[in-house]
């Protein structure tokens, strides 16, 4: 009885960190809707806006989350976004290659990504920080190889997926009272359909409580019998996938590819992740957090361009600000949950 | 005769500087066959010039980051990667009170020690945070110097007004120059005096010794009456402060402030360095040479490449390769499965000879 009652106490600790993120998402976006009125924060394609804008984030997040959960981390999503974006616009716009096989080329190449790291990883046990850490200087070492000026995407097939409106059957009035549908592009379609996929596997299926099993704590998954290189290793390859998904949505968004792209991005999925509450040293953390943290990441910065006269800067320091305060929390709470046990 | 020989052989291939050591050779091997010129020196408007002098002038920041990454890495296991954007930081402040506050000045509006000690403040303070983290929040290393590492550039931006700040004065490019007619470059007496200070620190006193119990078992050496906090949030403070002496040094080679540009990779180089001297990433024992010899042999490496007409940005991929050929020969599971096929061999050479 009492054990069960302290498994209670643990899993509400960790739903308090998500009811904050919630919590502070719905703020930080009332306050916006109340200060930014006149310039349309109001109006409901202002948050599909944020889901446009953020779906490649979504979907890395989720990636992201995944490993972290285990208990690793993958600093080389930036550099990920930069070389598929790249690679992307060299085959269709240089080498004249279909939109299609563009497409298969960045699941391809975030695939390639996570198949190494994993291995370097969970098979020969190195720190998955330097892993990706020299993972992110090759991609974005490798994406000057392909091309060091920009390449913009023209390719008329690409163009009219990104530019494909989806309308809602909802919208909002225009001053001479005229209705504008709100609307989405397919980007939104696929990550909500990769997020509600995730949460899914990570709730529900096998291989999903096997990742949170290691996460908690890996000496005693083995002693279950769960096989944990394998299990570390297809995360990472997960991760890759995601990461080469997100980089085919975020280029749809970007329409161009350059060196330069997605620069600390890694920042932006982790902050992401644990703002949604994942905790980075594993064992606990879900996708819809990760969500939560997304649109809090997109609500800052469509806040600070709103606004106007900020620079564009104050996203990163501001999501970095907050990150820390998030990080300080969850070391307060692991804190009181160690009290508590002892 | 023939004992005595593998024995001598043995005792210099184990020396924790061989590998560093042969490195360096090999790199500078290639250099002398591609330019049969690399070691000449020559006197040229009254200072050296060559080759090799070059790469040692160039190598002296990543000498003196590689002695902080150093220190990190043995107290904490981990890598402080917000080096190169606390070299912004530094350098933006440095200039920014040098030229009072605008784009461009031909005299210095303040003291040009009040802007070096400003700046090293500065780094000091960006240390301090990352080392408050690590030490007293027990983040991981890595996940805690992220957040400077993405930020940093950004406060440098903030405190440089988002422009390129330039110093225009003489007396500020000796830093990164040369002292009146001294022929050698100002930044490796910088490096050399740098190195040489923290290694006298280490070893005459119980720091040294202590960081590398602190690595080893945190909390044995916390029983043993170990502050290993302290000692922890001490090694970032250095990293930072050491950090802001290399920015302020390839600021002034400039003679700018460039936040988007300073320190750029660097942090990437710096562990490479610390690796290559033959230092285990994950913490414990460590050498302050191996890291000297890997940083002169990662800007050997550096300027072959620039050499064979690699551009800059392109750079990271071979480096990016060969830090995970090093760190996959350290991993124990590869050193294992090495002794394995040892131990396997001997044994089927001895199964041949009995048969």
């Amino acid at each position: 009885m009492k054990q069960r009652r302290k498994e209670k106490r643990t899993f509400n600790g960790n739903t308090f960190l998500l009811i904050i993120t919630i919590g502070l998402f719905l703020a930080m976006y009332i306050a916006g809707m109340v200060v930014f009125s006149d310039k349309g924060f109001g109006k409901p394609q202002m948050f599909l806006n944020l889901l446009i804008s953020n779906a490649g984030l979504i979907v890395i997040g989720c990636g992201l989350t995944i490993v972290m959960v285990t208990g690793g981390i993958d600093i080389s999503v930036g550099s990920v976004i930069a070389l598929v974006c790249m690679v992307m616009a060299d085959l269709m716009e240089n080498k004249g290659v279909s939109p299609y096989a563009a497409v298969l080329a960045a699941l391809l190449i975030g695939l390639a990504f996570g198949v190494v790291q994993g291995f370097l990883i969970s098979y020969l046990n190195i720190q998955p920080f330097i892993v990706t850490l020299a993972g992110m200087f090759f991609g974005r070492g490798l994406t000057a190889v392909v091309s060091k000026e920009m390449i913009s995407i023209k390719n008329g097939l690409f163009q009219s997926w990104a530019k494909c409106r989806i309308y809602m059957p909802f919208g909002s009035y225009s001053n001479k009272g005229k209705f504008h549908p709100a609307y989405i592009y397919p980007t939104v379609v696929i990550a909500l359909a990769v997020l509600i996929l995730i949460i899914v596997m990570m709730k529900y299926s096998k291989f999903g409580r096997q990742l949170y099993a290691i996460g908690g704590n890996q000496q005693s998954a083995l002693m279950m019998g769960l096989n944990v290189k394998r299990t570390k290793f297809l995360a990472y390859v997960l991760d890759g996938f995601l990461a080469g998904l997100g980089s085919f949505l975020f280029c749809l968004n970007s329409l161009a590819g350059f060196v330069e792209q997605a620069k600390g991005f890694e920042m932006d999925a982790i902050s992401a992740s644990v703002i949604g509450g994942t905790l980075l040293t594993g064992g606990v953390g879900t996708p819809i957090g990760t969500f939560f943290g997304a649109l809090i990441k997109g609500t800052i910065s469509s806040l600070i361009t709103t606004q106007g006269t900020l620079s564009s800067w104050w996203v990163r320091i501001a999501l970095s600000v907050l990150l820390c305060f998030f990080i300080v929390l969850q070391s307060v709470f692991a804190a009181m949950k160690r009290k508590k046990h002892s | 005769m023939a004992e005595t020989k593998p024995s001598v052989w043995k005792k210099i291939t184990s020396n924790r500087l061989f590998l560093p050591v042969v490195c360096l050779l090999v790199v500078l091997l290639i250099n002398v066959i591609r330019t049969p010129a690399f070691f000449q020196i020559s006197i040229r408007n009254g200072v050296l010039y060559g080759y090799i002098v070059d790469v040692v002038n160039r190598a002296s920041e990543l000498v003196i980051l590689a002695v902080g990454m150093t220190l990190v890495t043995a107290a904490s296991g981990g890598q402080d990667i917000s080096v190169g954007a606390v070299m912004a930081v530094a350098a933006a402040v440095c200039c920014q009170i040098l030229s009072g506050g605008k784009v461009t000045t031909n005299a210095f509006q303040n003291p040009l020690l009040l802007a070096i000690v400003a700046a090293l403040a500065a780094s000091a303070l960006c240390g301090a945070f990352n080392g408050f983290l690590v030490a007293r929040l027990k983040i991981q290393p890595m996940v805690a110097t992220l957040i400077l590492f993405t930020a940093g550039r950004g406060i440098a931006q903030l405190v440089t007004q988002g422009q390129i700040t330039y110093v225009r004065v003489g007396t500020y490019q000796v830093i990164g120059g040369y002292i009146a007619s001294c022929p050698i470059p100002t930044p490796i007496f910088i490096a050399i005096g740098t190195a040489l200070l923290v290694y006298l620190v280490l070893n005459k006193t119980a720091l040294g010794l202590s960081i590398e119990s602190v690595g080893i078992n945190g909390s044995a050496s916390r029983l043993v009456g170990l502050n290993s906090t302290m000692i922890q949030f001490l090694t970032y403070v250095l990293c930072g402060l050491l950090a802001g002496v290399a920015g302020i040094v390839a600021s002034s080679r400039i003679y700018s402030a460039d936040a988007n540009n300073i320190g750029l990779n660097l942090e990437m180089d710096a562990i490479l360095a610390v690796a290559l001297g033959g230092n285990f990433l994950g913490g414990g024992k460590f050498s302050l040479m191996g890291s000297v010899i890997g940083a002169f042999t990662i800007q050997a490496l550096t300027t072959t490449l620039y050499a064979m007409n690699v551009s800059g940005d392109q750079l990271p991929v071979y480096k990016a390769i060969a830090v995970v050929i090093i760190v996959t020969l350290q991993s124990p599971v590869f050193q294992e499965f090495l002794k394995a096929r040892k131990v396997r061999r001997r044994r089927t050479a001895e199964g041949g000879s009995c048969g």
